[in-house]
Protein backbone atom coordinates (compact mmCIF):
# COMPACT_ATOMS: atom_id res chain seq x y z
CA UNK A 1 0.00 0.00 0.00
CA UNK A 2 2.71 2.44 1.07
CA UNK A 3 5.01 1.32 -1.73
CA UNK A 4 2.19 1.88 -4.23
CA UNK A 5 1.64 5.38 -2.87
CA UNK A 6 5.34 6.08 -3.26
CA UNK A 7 5.88 4.42 -6.63
CA UNK A 8 2.62 5.28 -8.37
CA UNK A 9 3.47 8.96 -9.09
CA UNK A 10 6.69 8.04 -10.84
CA UNK A 11 5.17 6.18 -13.75
CA UNK A 12 5.12 9.55 -15.49
CA UNK A 13 8.25 11.04 -17.00
CA UNK A 14 7.52 14.56 -15.71
CA UNK A 15 7.30 13.16 -12.18
CA UNK A 16 10.69 11.44 -12.54
CA UNK A 17 12.18 14.73 -13.69
CA UNK A 18 10.52 16.44 -10.74
CA UNK A 19 11.91 13.78 -8.41
CA UNK A 20 15.46 14.36 -9.65
CA UNK A 21 15.05 18.12 -9.27
CA UNK A 22 13.57 17.68 -5.77
CA UNK A 23 16.42 15.44 -4.60
CA UNK A 24 19.20 17.67 -5.94
CA UNK A 25 17.62 20.93 -4.81
CA UNK A 26 16.80 19.48 -1.41
CA UNK A 27 20.39 18.31 -0.95
CA UNK A 28 21.98 21.52 -2.24
CA UNK A 29 19.89 23.88 -0.13
CA UNK A 30 20.07 21.85 3.07
CA UNK A 31 23.86 21.54 2.84
CA UNK A 32 24.34 25.29 2.60
CA UNK A 33 21.54 25.83 5.10
CA UNK A 34 23.78 24.54 7.89
CA UNK A 35 26.32 27.31 7.28
CA UNK A 36 23.54 29.84 6.63
CA UNK A 37 21.71 29.38 9.94
CA UNK A 38 24.91 29.39 12.00
CA UNK A 39 26.09 32.55 10.28
CA UNK A 40 22.64 34.18 10.59
CA UNK A 41 22.50 34.71 6.83
CA UNK A 42 18.89 33.71 6.19
CA UNK A 43 17.86 37.25 5.28
CA UNK A 44 20.82 37.52 2.89
CA UNK A 45 19.70 34.29 1.17
CA UNK A 46 16.13 35.57 0.91
CA UNK A 47 17.41 38.80 -0.63
CA UNK A 48 19.46 36.80 -3.14
CA UNK A 49 16.35 34.98 -4.33
CA UNK A 50 14.34 38.18 -4.71
CA UNK A 51 17.13 40.27 -6.19
CA UNK A 52 17.36 37.97 -9.21
CA UNK A 53 13.96 39.16 -10.46
CA UNK A 54 15.18 42.08 -12.64
CA UNK A 55 17.87 39.87 -14.22
CA UNK A 56 15.28 37.19 -14.91
CA UNK A 57 12.90 39.80 -16.41
CA UNK A 58 15.57 41.14 -18.78
CA UNK A 59 16.84 37.62 -19.59
CA UNK A 60 13.40 36.26 -20.42
CA UNK A 61 12.84 39.34 -22.60
CA UNK A 62 15.91 38.27 -24.60
CA UNK A 63 14.64 34.70 -24.92
CA UNK A 64 16.46 32.87 -22.11
CA UNK A 65 14.75 30.50 -19.67
CA UNK A 66 14.78 31.04 -15.90
CA UNK A 67 17.10 28.04 -15.38
CA UNK A 68 19.58 29.29 -17.98
CA UNK A 69 19.68 32.69 -16.26
CA UNK A 70 20.07 31.23 -12.79
CA UNK A 71 23.85 30.89 -12.49
CA UNK A 72 24.86 34.25 -14.03
CA UNK A 73 22.13 36.02 -12.06
CA UNK A 74 23.31 34.33 -8.86
CA UNK A 75 26.90 35.40 -9.37
CA UNK A 76 25.98 39.02 -10.18
CA UNK A 77 23.63 39.27 -7.19
CA UNK A 78 26.11 37.64 -4.77
CA UNK A 79 28.97 39.93 -5.75
CA UNK A 80 26.74 43.00 -5.67
CA UNK A 81 25.22 42.13 -2.27
CA UNK A 82 28.61 41.25 -0.81
CA UNK A 83 30.13 44.51 -2.04
CA UNK A 84 27.30 46.72 -0.77
CA UNK A 85 27.14 45.02 2.65
CA UNK A 86 30.90 45.36 3.10
CA UNK A 87 31.20 48.92 1.91
CA UNK A 88 28.24 50.67 3.50
CA UNK A 89 28.14 51.66 7.13
CA UNK A 90 24.39 51.41 7.61
CA UNK A 91 24.37 47.86 8.97
CA UNK A 92 24.14 44.52 7.21
CA UNK A 93 20.41 43.94 7.64
CA UNK A 94 19.56 47.45 6.53
CA UNK A 95 21.65 47.31 3.36
CA UNK A 96 20.31 43.85 2.51
CA UNK A 97 16.76 45.13 3.07
CA UNK A 98 17.30 48.08 0.75
CA UNK A 99 18.73 45.90 -2.04
CA UNK A 100 16.09 43.21 -1.51
CA UNK A 101 13.12 45.57 -1.89
CA UNK A 102 14.68 47.76 -4.59
CA UNK A 103 15.56 44.85 -6.86
CA UNK A 104 12.26 43.08 -6.28
CA UNK A 105 10.34 46.26 -7.14
CA UNK A 106 12.58 46.89 -10.16
CA UNK A 107 11.91 43.33 -11.34
CA UNK A 108 8.15 43.86 -11.33
CA UNK A 109 8.48 47.21 -13.10
CA UNK A 110 10.72 45.64 -15.79
CA UNK A 111 8.28 42.75 -16.30
CA UNK A 112 5.55 45.33 -16.95
CA UNK A 113 7.67 47.70 -19.09
CA UNK A 114 9.23 44.94 -21.22
CA UNK A 115 5.91 43.14 -21.46
CA UNK A 116 7.62 39.90 -20.45
CA UNK A 117 5.51 36.76 -20.16
CA UNK A 118 6.38 35.28 -16.78
CA UNK A 119 3.99 33.32 -14.61
CA UNK A 120 4.56 35.19 -11.36
CA UNK A 121 2.87 32.55 -9.24
CA UNK A 122 5.30 29.92 -10.56
CA UNK A 123 8.22 32.26 -9.92
CA UNK A 124 7.12 33.04 -6.38
CA UNK A 125 6.01 29.57 -5.31
CA UNK A 126 7.82 27.30 -7.78
CA UNK A 127 6.59 24.90 -10.43
CA UNK A 128 8.65 21.79 -10.17
CA UNK A 129 6.29 19.76 -12.38
CA UNK A 130 7.31 21.93 -15.33
CA UNK A 131 11.03 21.17 -15.20
CA UNK A 132 12.43 19.98 -18.53
CA UNK A 133 15.63 18.10 -19.41
CA UNK A 134 17.68 21.32 -19.65
CA UNK A 135 16.46 22.36 -16.21
CA UNK A 136 17.49 18.97 -14.81
CA UNK A 137 20.91 19.29 -16.41
CA UNK A 138 21.39 22.78 -14.91
CA UNK A 139 20.08 21.79 -11.45
CA UNK A 140 22.38 18.73 -11.40
CA UNK A 141 25.38 20.78 -12.54
CA UNK A 142 24.71 23.43 -9.88
CA UNK A 143 24.39 20.69 -7.25
CA UNK A 144 27.78 19.25 -8.23
CA UNK A 145 29.42 22.69 -8.27
CA UNK A 146 28.00 23.70 -4.89
CA UNK A 147 28.82 20.39 -3.17
CA UNK A 148 32.27 20.38 -4.80
CA UNK A 149 33.06 23.85 -3.46
CA UNK A 150 31.86 22.97 0.03
CA UNK A 151 33.88 19.72 0.12
CA UNK A 152 37.07 21.30 -1.23
CA UNK A 153 36.95 24.44 0.92
CA UNK A 154 35.19 22.94 3.95
CA UNK A 155 38.03 23.43 6.45
CA UNK A 156 38.71 26.99 5.30
CA UNK A 157 35.02 27.97 5.25
CA UNK A 158 34.50 26.52 8.71
CA UNK A 159 37.55 28.34 10.12
CA UNK A 160 36.48 31.60 8.49
CA UNK A 161 32.90 31.20 9.73
CA UNK A 162 33.92 30.43 13.33
CA UNK A 163 36.89 32.75 13.73
CA UNK A 164 37.22 35.29 10.90
CA UNK A 165 40.02 37.25 12.61
CA UNK A 166 42.02 34.12 13.42
CA UNK A 167 41.55 32.92 9.84
CA UNK A 168 42.87 36.20 8.47
CA UNK A 169 45.88 36.10 10.77
CA UNK A 170 46.60 32.56 9.55
CA UNK A 171 46.80 33.96 6.04
CA UNK A 172 43.49 32.67 4.69
CA UNK A 173 42.12 34.87 1.93
CA UNK A 174 38.97 35.90 3.74
CA UNK A 175 37.73 38.14 0.92
CA UNK A 176 37.91 35.19 -1.44
CA UNK A 177 36.17 32.92 1.11
CA UNK A 178 33.46 35.52 1.72
CA UNK A 179 32.60 35.90 -1.96
CA UNK A 180 33.02 32.16 -2.59
CA UNK A 181 30.41 31.42 0.05
CA UNK A 182 28.07 34.17 -1.16
CA UNK A 183 28.28 32.93 -4.76
CA UNK A 184 27.79 29.31 -3.68
CA UNK A 185 24.78 30.27 -1.57
CA UNK A 186 23.36 32.34 -4.39
CA UNK A 187 23.82 29.44 -6.85
CA UNK A 188 22.00 27.10 -4.47
CA UNK A 189 19.17 29.58 -4.03
CA UNK A 190 18.60 30.22 -7.73
CA UNK A 191 18.88 26.52 -8.56
CA UNK A 192 15.74 26.08 -6.46
CA UNK A 193 13.70 28.94 -7.95
CA UNK A 194 12.01 26.54 -10.38
CA UNK A 195 11.39 23.99 -7.62
CA UNK A 196 10.09 25.98 -4.68
CA UNK A 197 10.11 29.57 -5.94
CA UNK A 198 11.43 32.85 -4.56
CA UNK A 199 9.28 32.96 -1.46
CA UNK A 200 9.66 29.39 -0.27
CA UNK A 201 13.32 28.83 -1.12
CA UNK A 202 14.19 30.18 2.31
CA UNK A 203 12.13 27.46 3.97
CA UNK A 204 14.00 24.68 2.18
CA UNK A 205 17.30 26.38 2.95
CA UNK A 206 16.92 26.96 6.67
CA UNK A 207 14.24 24.60 8.01
CA UNK A 208 16.03 21.25 7.37
CA UNK A 209 19.26 22.74 8.78
CA UNK A 210 17.48 24.16 11.84
CA UNK A 211 15.71 20.82 12.44
CA UNK A 212 19.01 18.96 12.18
CA UNK A 213 20.70 21.35 14.60
CA UNK A 214 18.03 20.61 17.20
CA UNK A 215 18.74 16.90 17.32
CA UNK A 216 22.49 16.66 16.64
CA UNK A 217 25.53 17.51 18.74
CA UNK A 218 28.15 18.29 16.11
CA UNK A 219 28.25 20.46 13.03
CA UNK A 220 29.28 17.54 10.80
CA UNK A 221 26.33 15.45 12.03
CA UNK A 222 24.02 18.40 11.51
CA UNK A 223 25.08 18.59 7.84
CA UNK A 224 24.37 14.88 7.29
CA UNK A 225 20.97 15.03 9.00
CA UNK A 226 20.11 18.31 7.27
CA UNK A 227 20.74 16.76 3.85
CA UNK A 228 18.55 13.79 4.79
CA UNK A 229 15.77 16.11 6.01
CA UNK A 230 16.09 18.28 2.90
CA UNK A 231 15.71 15.32 0.55
CA UNK A 232 12.92 13.75 2.61
CA UNK A 233 10.96 17.03 2.74
CA UNK A 234 11.35 17.64 -1.01
CA UNK A 235 10.41 14.12 -2.09
CA UNK A 236 7.61 13.72 0.46
CA UNK A 237 6.21 17.12 -0.52
CA UNK A 238 6.29 16.08 -4.19
CA UNK A 239 4.48 12.78 -3.51
CA UNK A 240 1.89 14.35 -1.20
CA UNK A 241 1.18 17.15 -3.67
CA UNK A 242 0.65 14.54 -6.42
CA UNK A 243 -1.83 12.48 -4.41
CA UNK A 244 -3.73 15.39 -2.86
CA UNK A 245 -3.52 17.65 -5.91
CA UNK A 246 -1.83 20.43 -3.97
CA UNK A 247 0.80 22.97 -5.09
CA UNK A 248 4.20 21.25 -4.85
CA UNK A 249 6.45 24.04 -3.49
CA UNK A 250 4.21 24.84 -0.52
CA UNK A 251 3.75 21.09 0.15
CA UNK A 252 7.53 20.61 0.37
CA UNK A 253 7.78 23.61 2.64
CA UNK A 254 5.06 22.32 4.99
CA UNK A 255 6.66 18.86 5.18
CA UNK A 256 9.92 20.57 6.17
CA UNK A 257 8.03 22.53 8.84
CA UNK A 258 6.49 19.29 10.14
CA UNK A 259 9.96 17.73 10.33
CA UNK A 260 11.08 20.78 12.31
CA UNK A 261 8.16 20.38 14.73
CA UNK A 262 8.98 16.68 15.25
CA UNK A 263 12.68 17.52 15.75
CA UNK A 264 11.73 20.16 18.28
CA UNK A 265 9.58 17.69 20.23
CA UNK A 266 12.36 15.09 20.05
CA UNK A 267 14.98 17.57 21.27
CA UNK A 268 12.77 18.61 24.19
CA UNK A 269 12.08 15.00 25.19
CA UNK A 270 15.83 14.30 25.04
CA UNK A 271 16.51 17.16 27.46
CA UNK A 272 13.71 15.96 29.74
CA UNK A 273 15.04 12.40 29.82
CA UNK A 274 18.57 13.49 30.75
CA UNK B 1 61.37 52.10 30.78
CA UNK B 2 61.70 51.96 27.02
CA UNK B 3 62.89 55.09 25.27
CA UNK B 4 63.23 55.88 21.58
CA UNK B 5 66.97 55.45 21.91
CA UNK B 6 67.05 51.91 23.26
CA UNK B 7 64.20 50.18 21.42
CA UNK B 8 66.41 48.68 18.72
CA UNK B 9 68.30 46.31 20.99
CA UNK B 10 69.82 43.29 19.31
CA UNK B 11 67.52 40.83 21.12
CA UNK B 12 64.34 42.77 20.39
CA UNK B 13 61.69 40.61 18.75
CA UNK B 14 58.95 43.22 18.54
CA UNK B 15 59.79 46.88 18.02
CA UNK B 16 57.17 49.59 17.85
CA UNK B 17 58.57 53.00 16.97
CA UNK B 18 56.04 55.83 17.13
CA UNK B 19 53.30 53.52 15.94
CA UNK B 20 49.99 55.23 15.04
CA UNK B 21 46.72 53.69 13.83
CA UNK B 22 43.80 55.73 12.60
CA UNK B 23 40.19 54.69 11.91
CA UNK B 24 39.03 57.42 9.56
CA UNK B 25 39.59 60.63 11.47
CA UNK B 26 39.81 58.94 14.87
CA UNK B 27 43.24 58.14 16.24
CA UNK B 28 43.08 54.71 17.89
CA UNK B 29 46.71 54.61 19.01
CA UNK B 30 49.20 57.42 18.79
CA UNK B 31 52.98 57.43 18.94
CA UNK B 32 53.34 54.09 20.74
CA UNK B 33 56.96 53.14 21.29
CA UNK B 34 58.22 49.98 22.99
CA UNK B 35 60.45 47.02 22.38
CA UNK B 36 59.94 43.44 23.52
CA UNK B 37 62.66 40.84 23.75
CA UNK B 38 62.17 37.17 22.93
CA UNK B 39 60.49 34.99 25.53
CA UNK B 40 58.99 37.82 27.57
CA UNK B 41 55.48 37.64 28.95
CA UNK B 42 53.79 41.03 28.56
CA UNK B 43 50.54 42.34 30.01
CA UNK B 44 48.86 44.97 27.87
CA UNK B 45 46.54 47.05 30.05
CA UNK B 46 44.37 50.09 29.58
CA UNK B 47 40.74 51.20 29.50
CA UNK B 48 38.15 50.07 26.95
CA UNK B 49 38.94 51.90 23.73
CA UNK B 50 42.50 52.43 24.93
CA UNK B 51 43.94 50.69 21.88
CA UNK B 52 44.85 47.22 23.17
CA UNK B 53 42.96 45.33 20.46
CA UNK B 54 44.07 47.85 17.84
CA UNK B 55 47.71 47.27 18.75
CA UNK B 56 47.20 43.48 18.55
CA UNK B 57 45.53 43.80 15.16
CA UNK B 58 48.39 45.98 13.93
CA UNK B 59 50.90 43.40 15.20
CA UNK B 60 48.96 40.64 13.44
CA UNK B 61 49.06 42.60 10.18
CA UNK B 62 45.28 43.09 10.09
CA UNK B 63 45.30 46.89 10.02
CA UNK B 64 47.84 49.27 8.52
CA UNK B 65 49.77 51.89 10.44
CA UNK B 66 49.09 55.53 9.62
CA UNK B 67 52.51 56.58 10.96
CA UNK B 68 55.56 55.08 12.63
CA UNK B 69 56.89 51.57 12.24
CA UNK B 70 56.21 48.15 13.71
CA UNK B 71 58.73 45.37 13.21
CA UNK B 72 58.52 41.72 14.16
CA UNK B 73 61.94 40.13 14.04
CA UNK B 74 62.86 42.91 11.62
CA UNK B 75 59.88 42.27 9.35
CA UNK B 76 56.72 44.22 8.67
CA UNK B 77 53.70 42.55 10.33
CA UNK B 78 52.25 41.57 6.93
CA UNK B 79 55.40 39.58 6.16
CA UNK B 80 55.60 38.11 9.66
CA UNK B 81 52.12 36.56 9.72
CA UNK B 82 53.44 33.03 10.19
CA UNK B 83 55.26 34.09 13.34
CA UNK B 84 52.09 35.14 15.16
CA UNK B 85 49.16 33.28 16.67
CA UNK B 86 46.22 35.43 17.63
CA UNK B 87 43.46 34.59 20.07
CA UNK B 88 40.75 37.17 19.48
CA UNK B 89 38.18 38.31 22.01
CA UNK B 90 35.63 35.56 22.60
CA UNK B 91 32.73 37.66 21.35
CA UNK B 92 34.30 37.88 17.91
CA UNK B 93 33.96 34.09 17.52
CA UNK B 94 30.80 32.51 16.15
CA UNK B 95 29.57 30.24 18.94
CA UNK B 96 26.53 29.13 16.91
CA UNK B 97 28.62 26.38 15.36
CA UNK B 98 28.48 23.08 17.23
CA UNK B 99 32.17 22.30 17.03
CA UNK B 100 34.14 19.73 18.95
CA UNK B 101 37.23 20.80 20.87
CA UNK B 102 39.33 18.80 18.40
CA UNK B 103 37.81 20.62 15.42
CA UNK B 104 38.57 24.04 16.90
CA UNK B 105 42.19 23.12 17.66
CA UNK B 106 42.54 21.67 14.16
CA UNK B 107 41.77 25.12 12.76
CA UNK B 108 45.24 26.12 13.95
CA UNK B 109 46.58 23.80 11.24
CA UNK B 110 44.33 25.17 8.53
CA UNK B 111 45.93 27.53 6.04
CA UNK B 112 45.20 28.73 2.53
CA UNK B 113 46.54 25.55 0.96
CA UNK B 114 44.35 23.35 3.15
CA UNK B 115 41.93 21.83 0.71
CA UNK B 116 41.11 18.16 0.40
CA UNK B 117 44.66 17.12 1.24
CA UNK B 118 44.68 16.83 4.98
CA UNK B 119 46.98 14.52 6.90
CA UNK B 120 44.46 13.27 9.45
CA UNK B 121 46.83 10.98 11.34
CA UNK B 122 49.60 13.52 11.77
CA UNK B 123 47.02 16.15 12.67
CA UNK B 124 45.47 13.93 15.33
CA UNK B 125 48.83 13.52 17.05
CA UNK B 126 49.51 17.25 16.98
CA UNK B 127 46.01 18.08 18.25
CA UNK B 128 46.39 15.66 21.16
CA UNK B 129 49.80 17.07 22.01
CA UNK B 130 48.46 20.60 21.99
CA UNK B 131 45.43 19.70 24.13
CA UNK B 132 47.71 17.90 26.54
CA UNK B 133 49.83 21.04 26.88
CA UNK B 134 46.80 22.99 28.12
CA UNK B 135 45.53 20.09 30.23
CA UNK B 136 42.25 19.27 28.50
CA UNK B 137 43.10 16.21 26.43
CA UNK B 138 40.13 14.39 28.00
CA UNK B 139 37.75 16.98 26.51
CA UNK B 140 38.83 16.54 22.89
CA UNK B 141 35.52 15.09 21.69
CA UNK B 142 33.28 17.50 23.62
CA UNK B 143 31.24 20.27 22.10
CA UNK B 144 33.09 23.52 22.80
CA UNK B 145 29.81 25.20 23.78
CA UNK B 146 29.44 22.76 26.68
CA UNK B 147 32.75 23.78 28.28
CA UNK B 148 33.27 26.42 30.95
CA UNK B 149 34.68 29.83 30.01
CA UNK B 150 38.11 28.87 31.32
CA UNK B 151 38.13 25.59 29.40
CA UNK B 152 37.05 27.38 26.22
CA UNK B 153 39.95 29.77 26.64
CA UNK B 154 42.30 26.80 27.02
CA UNK B 155 40.95 25.32 23.77
CA UNK B 156 41.70 28.61 22.03
CA UNK B 157 45.16 28.58 23.58
CA UNK B 158 45.68 25.03 22.25
CA UNK B 159 44.56 26.25 18.82
CA UNK B 160 47.20 28.99 19.02
CA UNK B 161 49.92 26.68 20.33
CA UNK B 162 49.45 24.10 17.56
CA UNK B 163 50.53 26.79 15.09
CA UNK B 164 53.98 26.73 16.69
CA UNK B 165 54.40 30.50 16.29
CA UNK B 166 57.01 32.45 18.23
CA UNK B 167 54.56 35.12 19.30
CA UNK B 168 51.15 34.65 20.92
CA UNK B 169 48.65 37.48 21.20
CA UNK B 170 45.78 36.88 23.64
CA UNK B 171 43.12 39.56 23.40
CA UNK B 172 41.05 39.83 26.60
CA UNK B 173 41.91 36.25 27.50
CA UNK B 174 40.60 36.67 31.05
CA UNK B 175 37.26 38.29 30.34
CA UNK B 176 34.30 36.40 31.82
CA UNK B 177 36.41 33.72 33.45
CA UNK B 178 36.88 33.18 37.17
CA UNK B 179 40.07 33.79 39.13
CA UNK B 180 40.94 30.08 39.32
CA UNK B 181 40.70 29.68 35.55
CA UNK B 182 42.84 32.81 35.10
CA UNK B 183 45.49 31.31 37.34
CA UNK B 184 45.40 28.04 35.37
CA UNK B 185 45.96 29.90 32.10
CA UNK B 186 48.78 31.95 33.61
CA UNK B 187 50.44 28.73 34.81
CA UNK B 188 50.38 27.44 31.22
CA UNK B 189 51.70 30.75 29.86
CA UNK B 190 54.53 30.86 32.39
CA UNK B 191 55.23 27.12 32.17
CA UNK B 192 58.48 25.66 30.87
CA UNK B 193 56.82 24.51 27.60
CA UNK B 194 56.21 28.11 26.58
CA UNK B 195 59.48 29.52 27.90
CA UNK B 196 60.67 30.45 24.42
CA UNK B 197 57.40 32.04 23.35
CA UNK B 198 56.82 35.76 23.50
CA UNK B 199 53.31 36.23 24.81
CA UNK B 200 51.24 39.40 24.98
CA UNK B 201 48.02 39.30 26.98
CA UNK B 202 45.50 42.14 26.88
CA UNK B 203 43.80 42.26 30.24
CA UNK B 204 41.69 44.49 32.45
CA UNK B 205 43.02 42.92 35.62
CA UNK B 206 45.93 45.04 36.77
CA UNK B 207 46.25 43.41 40.18
CA UNK B 208 49.56 41.72 40.99
CA UNK B 209 50.81 41.92 37.41
CA UNK B 210 54.38 41.64 38.70
CA UNK B 211 53.67 38.06 39.81
CA UNK B 212 52.42 37.00 36.39
CA UNK B 213 54.23 39.06 33.76
CA UNK B 214 57.75 40.23 33.01
CA UNK B 215 56.62 43.59 31.69
CA UNK B 216 53.50 45.69 31.33
CA UNK B 217 52.48 47.96 28.47
CA UNK B 218 50.05 50.65 29.65
CA UNK B 219 47.92 52.05 26.86
CA UNK B 220 45.38 54.81 26.72
CA UNK B 221 45.57 55.59 23.01
CA UNK B 222 49.19 56.50 23.66
CA UNK B 223 51.80 54.56 25.60
CA UNK B 224 51.45 55.69 29.22
CA UNK B 225 54.27 53.42 30.38
CA UNK B 226 56.17 50.28 29.49
CA UNK B 227 58.46 48.17 31.62
CA UNK B 228 58.64 46.19 34.86
CA UNK B 229 55.19 46.29 36.50
CA UNK B 230 56.71 47.12 39.86
CA UNK B 231 58.45 50.15 38.43
CA UNK B 232 56.05 51.58 35.92
CA UNK B 233 52.60 50.94 37.36
CA UNK B 234 52.55 54.07 39.45
CA UNK B 235 49.58 56.01 40.76
CA UNK B 236 50.15 58.62 38.01
CA UNK B 237 50.22 56.01 35.27
CA UNK B 238 47.04 54.38 36.57
CA UNK B 239 45.36 57.78 36.68
CA UNK B 240 46.59 58.53 33.18
CA UNK B 241 44.97 55.32 31.96
CA UNK B 242 41.76 55.18 33.93
CA UNK B 243 41.29 58.63 35.43
CA UNK B 244 41.05 59.09 39.19
CA UNK B 245 39.76 55.68 40.18
CA UNK B 246 42.50 54.77 42.58
CA UNK B 247 40.10 52.97 44.91
CA UNK B 248 39.42 50.42 42.18
CA UNK B 249 42.94 49.11 42.59
CA UNK B 250 43.16 48.55 46.29
CA UNK B 251 44.84 45.17 45.80
CA UNK B 252 48.08 46.73 44.67
CA UNK B 253 50.92 46.10 47.00
CA UNK B 254 51.29 49.35 48.91
CA UNK B 255 54.49 51.20 48.21
CA UNK B 256 55.41 48.93 45.31
CA UNK B 257 54.54 51.33 42.59
CA UNK B 258 56.46 54.42 43.52
CA UNK B 259 54.83 57.65 44.70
Amino acid sequence: MLSELLIDPFQYEFMIRSLIAAVFCGATLSTLGTFTINRNMGFMADAMAHATLPIIAVGVFFGFSISELGAPAAIVVAIFLGFIVKNTKIGEDTSIGIIFSTFFALGFILIKLLNVTINLEDLLFGQILAVNRTDIFIITALFLIVIGIIVIFFKQLLFYSFDPIGAEVKGLNINFLNYLFLITLSLAVVSALQTVGMILVLSMLIIPAASAKLITNTFIDSIKVSIAFGIISSVAGLVISYHLDLPTGPSMSLVASTVFLLSYILSKSKIKNR
Amino acid sequence: MTTKENIYESESLIVSDGCCVQYGEALAIDDVTFSITKGKKIAVVGPNGGGKSTLFKALAGLIPLSRGSLKIDGLDPLKAKGMISYIPQKDSLNWNFQLSVKQVVEMGLTNKSTLLSFNQKKNAEMINESLDQVGILDKSEENINNLSGGQQQRVLLAKALIQDSNILLLDEAFSAIDVGAQEDIMKIINGSDLKEKTILVATHDINNLEDKFDEVLCLNRHCCAFGDPLEVLTKEVIEEMYGSHEDMFLDHKPGSHGS
